[in-house]
């Protein structure tokens, strides 16, 4: 990330330590991940432990050391598995999408075309189970509908 | 628009607003919210604003655009007022025809009218829907109505009168005793009265005082909250502003979790709304009082919900708990008195202020006043929010508002409360719905949600699932918790594998009572809430997991077998052509059969049947 633009959302806080974790999140919202030099200029920036940034980069979910080349590109598959979705049969459609392309949760497929991973409740409940592919929900899924959302997306879909 | 100066200048500003709007005229209101636009509610409007300029009626109708309107399954909702003509599950496609038969001619396009599964009648208002018939919207009940990014929205629905009548009419203290005598209580999980945090707080030597609004919504299977900060979010601010004055804050958090964006957004907007109109900021109202609010956005950890740790992480660190006392009221953010109330809570503020703590106390049960916005989801035929008197009962909830059960299914359990909730079962389904009703029942209150389980819910697996949620939650720092969980979620996994073992039940209670006993915050101290609740009332489902090797619920994947109960099966083929694994045999029109042993449980046979003839044994 380049100094100008750290020194700006430093600004826009006004050198706060107390918002720290803001700031990261504005860092974050802009690289998707946070660079290691750049928690290193903070940290000096704002007379701040790199042992505190590191404690909250870690602590926090939402925080996150690795990014995703741009040169992949492939859809995310998402499912909720708030507790609506699990009583739902969040977890046999999980495991039909597991089956239907052959990965694992946090894992991407050999082509590239779809990335999987299960998250907390989306707020979404009403519509349980949900799982969402890029930005399109789908609502009360089940396992026999998988394969044919997932071929929408895929024109060849494996088994 | 001019800055608000003084009390009278509100009133203006309402009374000229009112005398714009024209009753009679068509509006359209559709929700925004979560729910509606997970079901592409906006590419609806761009749909109805090109109809409507096409056929030349953007000044004929109004387009209003709300939050949530509470029956988020039929999403997207479109209201049309005056008539309160209400469509449902609404597709671009749908529009033309809408504006042509509905706008234009007065007809009602009947396919878009919600239709109750069992009478198979049309209902053609919004107002006669069952969900809402029994509902009692106060504090939600802007939120479907009015447009939360619009302050002048608010305004005409008497809002800010309530800031108001506090700032001109009412002292500090008389604020905090109308609070207390309301009964109001903490609306977030632990039941606490508000208006005693309030004196504490108010009564603490700090210089400086702070008001937190608690909008980290964390419960899987709830999102009340996140419906009140997108639906009206002027409501929660203008609680907050009177909550501020009555203690005396200066400076103000809503602390929201980052997976709301909407609610962000709209809150962003109100407070910046607030600011130019004078309600919020500097002066507000020409009074004198000073007040500001800032956003914090939660960063993804559960345990920053319980009070202590949020406090901790809007100063920066960490989100781990501490032990109290000292509490918030009197050592609180840096140190100073500080109160922490969801902002459900302060939702319920206005309204007592404005009409009084004998008209507030007047509505719900001894203990507990008000009303409580529910999320009722799960296996319930109507899924959404509700928002009920309290003391209204779980059957009245359940069945009179959501309809019964899915599918003609056997109603098992409601989980309320979330991972610190408990499960209650049909015995208790007449219990009134109040905090120590459902305290008694081994339940809480909590934040609201209600998750409601049939016979296909395996009460063991609901009991490993929060644990897991929680394993994943624990911030560790004490023992108990973090060790309790672990071994606890260990022994329910291999209860649900099959790997059960004589003792399990007695450790699982052992280690659980330990965890309420000596836990640092109510994380822990309420973790074991699902298992011993569960344990108490569907013990036989645990010994049927542990001794049989059986999960009568068919979830459990090692512990059942699907089969075909062949008096039911005609023969349609349908399991068999769906099934991936071939494991389904069987001429046309006679009964099928399932090879167990190339059955891989998928649950693709059982959700397709028709006739109900897979069975779990």
């Amino acid at each position: 990330m380049n100094i100008e633009k750290i020194d700006h959302i430093l600004k826009e806080h006004e050198y706060n330590h107390s918002a720290i974790i803001s700031i990261m999140q504005d860092v974050q919202g802009i690289e998707n991940y946070l660079p290691e030099d750049t928690l290193r200029y903070i940290s000096e920036k704002l007379e701040l432990k790199l042992t505190r940034i590191f404690d909250i980069a870690t602590f926090y979910k939402t925080f996150t050391f690795v990014t995703i080349g741009n040169d992949i590109f492939y859809i995310t598959i998402r499912v909720c598995s708030g507790t609506a979705c699990h009583l739902g049969g969040a977890v046999k459609n999980l495991e039909q999408i597991q089956r239907t392309i052959n990965i694992q949760e946090g894992e991407t497929t050999d082509d590239r075309m779809f990335s999987l991973e299960t998250v907390n409740c989306l707020g979404a409940c009403a519509l349980a189970p949900v799982m969402v592919i890029d930005e399109d929900y789908y609502d009360a899924v089940n396992p026999g509908d998988i394969k044919k959302i997932l071929s929408s997306y895929h024109s060849e879909p494996e088994r | 628009m001019k800055r608000i100066r003084s009390i009278s200048d509100l009133e203006d500003l309402r009374k000229s607003i009112l005398k714009q709007k024209d009753p009679e005229k068509i509006t359209i209101r559709t929700c925004l919210s979560t729910g509606c636009r997970a079901k592409k509610s906006i590419k609806v409007i761009s749909a109805l604003e090109d109809e409507l300029n096409n056929q030349g009626l953007q000044e004929k109708v109004e387009i209003k655009r709300t939050g949530c309107h509470g029956f988020c399954e039929m999403g997207p909702i479109m209201v049309i007022e005056p008539a309160n003509i209400f469509y449902r599950q609404v597709k671009s496609e749908d529009i033309a025809e809408i504006v042509f038969e509905t706008i234009l001619k007065g007809n009602i396009v009947k396919r878009l009218l919600w239709k109750d599964v069992i009478t198979k009648e049309y209902t053609k208002t919004e107002k006669e829907l069952p969900l809402y018939k029994k509902q009692k919207k106060h504090i939600s009940y802007n939120s479907g109505k009015i447009d939360p990014t619009d302050i002048e929205d608010y305004i005409a629905a008497d809002g800010y009168l309530a800031l108001c009548k506090a700032l001109s009419s009412m002292t500090p203290a008389e604020i905090v005793e109308t609070v207390v005598a309301s009964g109001l209580r903490g609306r977030g999980g632990g039941g606490f009265s508000t208006g005693l945090k309030w004196r504490i707080c108010s009564a603490a030597p700090s210089d400086i005082k702070y008001i937190i609004a608690n909008g980290d919504e964390g419960d899987p299977g709830a999102f009340m909250d996140r419906s009140l900060m997108e639906g009206d979010p002027h409501r929660i601010i203008e609680g907050m502003i009177i909550a501020a004055f009555a203690i005396g804050a200066s400076q103000g958090f809503l602390y929201v979790r980052e997976e709301y964006p909407i609610a962000i957004e709209h809150l962003l907007i109100a407070i910046q709304k607030a600011e130019e109109y004078g309600l919020l900021g500097n002066n507000i109202m020409g009074t004198g009082f000073d007040f500001n609010i800032s956003i914090n956005k939660g960063a993804g950890a559960f345990v920053c919900g319980e009070e202590t740790a949020l406090i901790i992480s809007i100063e920066g660190k960490s989100g781990t708990p501490r032990s109290r006392p000292p509490y918030p009221a009197f050592e609180g953010l840096w140190e100073k008195s500080t109160i922490i109330n969801n902002v459900e809570t302060l939702g319920n503020i206005p309204q007592i202020i404005l009409k009084g703590a004998d008209w507030y106390s007047n509505i719900g049960t001894v203990g507990s006043k008000g009303t409580k916005i529910f999320s009722l989801v799960g296996k319930v035929r109507n899924t959404g929010l509700v928002e009920v008197e309290m003391g209204t009962t779980l059957r009245e909830i359940i069945f009179d508002i959501g309809g019964g059960i899915r599918k003609d299914k056997r109603f098992k359990a409601v989980q309320t409360g979330g991972p610190s909730g408990g499960c209650i079962p049909i015995s208790k389904i007449d219990m009134p719905v109040d905090y120590d009703s459902l305290r008694e029942a081994g339940a809480i209150m909590g934040s609201g949600g209600m998750i409601v389980m049939d016979e296909t819910s395996c009460m063991v697996d609901i009991a490993r699932y929060f644990l897991n949620f929680l394993l994943f939650e624990s911030c560790g720092k004490c023992v108990p918790c973090r060790e309790g969980l672990k071994q606890m979620h260990h022994i329910l996994t291999n209860i649900c594998e099959g790997k059960g073992e004589k003792g399990d039940i007695e450790a699982l209670t052992e280690l659980g009572h330990f965890m309420i006993s000596t836990s640092l915050c109510g994380l822990g101290a309420t973790a074991a809430n699902p298992v011993l609740s569960t344990l108490s009332y569907f013990h036989d489902e645990y010994v049927a997991h542990i001794y049989d090797k059986k999960c009568p619920a068919g979830v459990c994947k090692n512990l059942f077998e699907y089969m075909i109960d062949e008096t039911l099966c005609n023969g349609c083929t349908l399991c068999k052509v769906k099934c991936p694994e071939k494991a389904i045999s069987g001429e046309k029109k006679k009964p099928h059969r399932i090879d167990t042993a190339k059955c891989i449980k998928c649950g693709i046979c059982y959700n397709s049947c028709k006739r109900q003839a897979v069975i779990v044994i």
